[in-house]
């Protein structure tokens, strides 16, 4: 037997087995987007017969943050901004398990701005969803990230002078090999998404829209999105990272004005994961380190075997 | 002046392969049966400065640097740049030799690179080679390198030369050259070292002065180390199979040989964007089931302070290593200090709690270091490891079955799958990872992907299965136990019977110290009571949980006693008054903060001031601070 039985077992999955038997009830709003991620999640977890308990799902802190108490899996709610390094470093060293990290705009463009860039330009093998309210929810209301120029909050008391990040655009620049976006009023579209995100071999980055009735009124995240898939205004190969760029800047441009876009825009095949590459490089084993622990098998060289050099 | 040591300087440029040449020398020098330990002094630039290395050599065991030293190779600084008069850093050419005469003994041995250096341009330099009877080599030591290959082979020259002038055997020193390299390069390295040492021996008359190579003889093979190195194999022994980082003087060491040495043992390295990161990864290795450490110097543990307590929090096992260099923010990068005490100590929001050690020499890094990842990995809770940038650069040799010990992968307080299924779960059949009972405050822990043990860790306060919580019950009882953890770690700390006091048990009057300043402070000890004192030393490694009795056993025993630390603020002696809640009458401090470890030499000064209570200010690079109401 494994060490880790939970992982890789061919099982029907119901989707209900990553609700937790027991309380809490969730502490999100009525109305919040948020609801819709969980249900999409869940959904798509269940669609590719994942066993709870071979999935970690690691969030930051938000509002968003609070997902996995509702998720019933391994899970870790790390900090503000560091819920990335915490989930690469578990993949790295249990490639087995199914990765999932997840925070709000805040969480994972502001504070975490730093370790999306790097997790994503190194190409790790795991799904990130960033929850994209435009706006801080949890700390009450401030401006974050992806709120538009303009917008007015306790702290932006003047409107905001800043112009918004562009989501896609940075994953794609800083080297996700899979970029999408969709939204909770689309639970259908979303549970796909997050099923190609978590099937893809690579960091998929999905920037998921998220409303915020209770701090947002205005956000566009209400507003019926437009598919550009199933559209047939927009044509563009997705694999074609220069198409999929003018596309992402259009959806961009667009949200601000009131149009929402969703759908994949850059989907990078064949591209070695990191783990991938790592072990190409012979700086990884090939079997999950973890393993190794619960292996009496395993040789465990010493230092001794190294001291000759110092004689 | 003795003649049973060698103390061998060699300076140059940064950049020169002073520091090679001195790691290839120290252990000639070993291994001709010597007791050696090597003392860096480098600048924070890469090439170019003056720089040197220390090389201490005797038949007694050696555990400092010395006061002065007796031999003196001095190549010159050839990036040397900005010769101008009154230029930043000035006149640096000849800065080997300029910079280092203050501190050669009375009738020691200069030997200079005619080819760089020219003693005109040195102050006084006739008069106080008179003065003070030392025996100068001019050697074009350039020339000579370049006449049989390459002008960089100038410090093999210069070990010839001093060969040549000590009496030591080429043997050993050849045989090191061609472990090293081989081919034409071999041979031209060859050539330099027997011509420079006929030529000395030829030109020159080596019987002139008294210095010379002590001969020694070793019961068993030797292997030269640093404190990283101890650091490093301690971690490697103790299964740990992760590494990640970002690079920062001094913690660059461990972290480049625990990097190298990782494919080899199939573990993984990771150099990361940041401190933040470093250490996170670290906790996220840690909580899906491998061996994690991570490190940083001052400014990057800055960074460290988050995931630090979210380790705590999550009661996630890890290893954190600090490796002090003088501060604030930056301050010096490439100078030791032993301020970051209450840094590590402290720092970390709410009431947090950490394991913090602070080895003394190689081998109690190695130790502590196994210890450090035992006890993370048994009580689930973060594990520091500090010491400094000098404990970290300096060489010395440990007997090499030393390390022959056996590798301890085991997860401590980890369960097996089949012992989740027997271990505590609620009545929705979920794993109580974080239990108020355990009498000892550890609750087992499970891995992700094992059957039957999902949980989440959170780094809010939760209930014993992991939700989040603020139920004030919860959070008493979850506070206590993990509370209790440290009272559980000092009972197991205690059992291990360890030698710390030095010197005459019924002496009067104590030294304290801790880390890298400890075999300094002992040596002092040695001289202080062949001058007729009566003194004894405690070495402190444990910061915390702290061994509060063996301190109050050894200050009880003494009338007084001074504590020595390289820091301005004292905050060593503050940690002792804090953690015992008293003796601060009997607490004096010695202090050292110019970027210089201490000599045994101002060591012995201060002790003799306090103990004769005498009104003398010590020597100008250090401070004597009262006890508290003196
Ligand atoms: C280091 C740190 N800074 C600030 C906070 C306070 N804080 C908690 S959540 C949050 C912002 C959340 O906004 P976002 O990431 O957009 O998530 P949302 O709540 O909108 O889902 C902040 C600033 C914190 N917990 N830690
Ligand atoms: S504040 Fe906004 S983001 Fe947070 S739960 Fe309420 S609606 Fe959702």
């Amino acid at each position: 037997m494994s060490a880790f039985s939970a992982i890789g077992n061919d099982r029907e999955v119901d989707q209900n087995e990553f609700t937790p038997g027991i309380e809490p009830q969730p502490t999100w709003c009525p109305g919040c987007g948020d609801y819709g991620v969980l249900k999409a999640l869940k959904g798509a977890m269940a669609e590719l017969g994942k066993d709870p308990e071979e999935v970690l799902l690691c969030t930051g802190i938000g509002c968003s943050g609070k997902l996995n108490s509702y998720f019933d899996s391994y899970g870790f709610h790390t900090i503000h901004g560091r819920s990335l390094p915490v989930a690469r470093a578990a993949k790295l060293a249990n490639s087995d398990l199914e990765v999932v990290a997840a925070g709000g705009d805040g969480d994972g463009y502001g504070i975490g701005g730093n370790h999306f860039m790097h997790t994503a330009r190194e190409n790790h093998d795991m799904t990130y969803i960033v929850f994209n309210n435009e706006v801080f929810g949890l700390t009450k209301g401030q401006t974050s990230p992806t709120s538009p120029q303009g917008h007015k909050s306790k702290t932006q008391p003047e409107g905001n002078a800043k112009a918004p990040i562009r989501p896609l655009s940075l994953g794609l620049t800083s080297g996700a090999s899979y970029v999408a976006r969709t939204a909770a009023v689309n639970p259908n579209q979303a549970k796909e998404i997050l099923v190609e995100a978590m099937e893809h071999d690579g960091f998929s980055h999905v920037d998921f829209l998220t409303q915020c009735p209770t701090w947002n009124k205005d956000a566009k995240q209400y507003v019926p999105y437009v598919d550009i898939q199933d559209s047939d205004d927009y044509d563009f190969d997705v694999s074609d990272r220069r198409e999929a760029q003018e596309m992402m800047h259009e959806t961009e441009d667009a949200l601000y004005e009131g149009t929402v876009l969703t759908g994949r825009y850059y989907v990078e095949e064949g591209r070695r994961s990191y783990q991938q590459e790592k072990r190409h490089r012979g700086s990884m084993p090939e079997q999950p380190l973890a393993e190794r622990y619960f292996d009496d098998s395993a040789e465990w060289e010493r230092s001794f075997d190294y001291i000759d050099r110092h004689k | 002046m003795t003649n049973d040591e060698l103390i061998w300087r060699i300076a140059g440029g940064s950049g020169d392969g002073i520091d090679s040449t001195s790691q290839n020398f120290a252990k000639a020098l070993m291994r001709s049966g010597l007791n050696v330990f090597t003392h860096r002094h480098y600048p924070s630039r890469i090439r170019g400065g003056h720089t040197y290395v220390e090389i201490r050599a005797s038949e007694e065991n050696v555990r400092s640097r010395g006061d002065g030293y007796n031999f003196l190779l001095s190549l010159g600084d050839s990036f040397a740049r900005n010769p101008k008069e009154g230029a930043y850093y000035g006149e640096e050419e000849v800065k080997p030799l300029s910079e280092n005469l203050d501190e050669l003994r009375e009738g020691g041995v200069i030997v200079y690179d005619s080819g760089l250096l020219d003693t005109d341009d040195i102050e006084n330099f006739d008069e106080r080679v008179e003065e003070n009877d030392w025996h100068v080599y001019d050697l074009d030591l350039r020339g000579l390198a370049k006449e049989h290959g390459r002008e960089i082979m100038r410090n093999t020259a210069g070990v010839g030369a001093t060969a040549a002038i000590i009496g030591f055997d080429l043997d050993y020193i050849e045989e090191l050259m061609a472990d090293a390299m081989g081919g034409d390069i071999l041979d031209a390295n060859l050539d330099v070292l027997r011509d420079a040492y006929e030529t000395v021996q030829e030109e020159y008359d080596v019987d002139a002065h008294d210095v010379s190579v002590p001969e020694g003889e070793h019961e068993e093979e030797q292997v030269l180390v640093s404190g990283s190195h101890g650091i490093a194999y301690g971690a490697l022994d103790e299964g740990c199979r992760f590494i990640s980082g970002y690079p920062m003087t001094p913690w660059t060491d461990v972290f480049t040989i625990l990097t190298q040495l990782m494919p080899d043992v199939g573990g993984i390295s990771e150099q990361v964007e940041d401190e933040i990161a470093a250490a996170a990864l670290a906790v996220g290795a840690s909580h899906a089931g491998v061996k994690a450490m991570s490190g940083s110097s001052g400014g990057g543990f800055a960074l460290m302070s988050e995931p630090l307590g979210l380790a705590e929090m999550t009661e996630t096992p890890l290893v954190l290593v600090e490796s002090m260099r003088a501060g604030p923010s930056t301050g010096m990068p490439t100078k030791p200090e032993q301020a970051d005490l209450e840094h590590v100590l402290y720092t970390s929001q709410g009431d947090s709690h950490r394991v913090v050690f602070a080895p003394s020499d190689p081998e109690e890094c190695y130790e502590q270091t196994r210890k450090a990842f035992q006890i993370a990995w048994e009580y689930q809770i973060p594990v520091m490891v500090i010491y400094d940038q000098k404990l970290s650069g300096e060489y010395r040799n440990v007997p090499a079955s030393f390390f022959d010990q056996e590798p301890n992968p085991s997860l401590g307080s980890t369960l097996t799958e089949d012992e989740i299924a027997e271990a505590a779960h609620d009545e929705f059949g979920k794993f109580e990872r974080f239990r108020h009972d355990p009498e000892n405050g550890v609750s087992p822990r499970s891995i992700p992907g094992q059957k039957g043990g999902h949980f989440l860790a959170t780094g809010n306060e939760h209930t014993p299965e992991g939700h989040i919580s603020e139920d004030p019950d919860n959070r008493v009882n979850q506070m206590n136990r993990r509370l209790r953890k440290m009272r559980s770690i000092r009972a197991d700390l205690d059992e291990d019977e360890r030698q710390d006091v030095y010197g005459d048990e019924s002496a009067d009057f104590g030294l304290v110290s801790w880390g890298s300043q400890t075999g300094t402070v002992e040596e002092a000890v040695d001289r202080l009571n062949e001058n007729g004192y009566s003194v004894k030393a405690l070495s402190i490694s444990e910061m915390a949980p702290f061994p509060e009795r063996k301190v109050r056993d050894f200050l009880d025993s003494v009338s007084e006693a001074l504590v020595v630390e390289m820091s301005t603020t004292a905050q060593f002696r503050g940690h002792i008054q804090k953690e015992t809640g008293s003796y601060g009458e009997m607490l004096s401090s010695l202090l050292k903060y110019n970027g210089n470890p201490f000599e045994p030499a101002e060591i012995v000064e201060a002790a003799e001031i306090e103990i004769d209570d005498r009104l003398d200010e010590p020597s100008s690079q250090t401070r004597l601070e009262p006890a508290a109401g003196d």
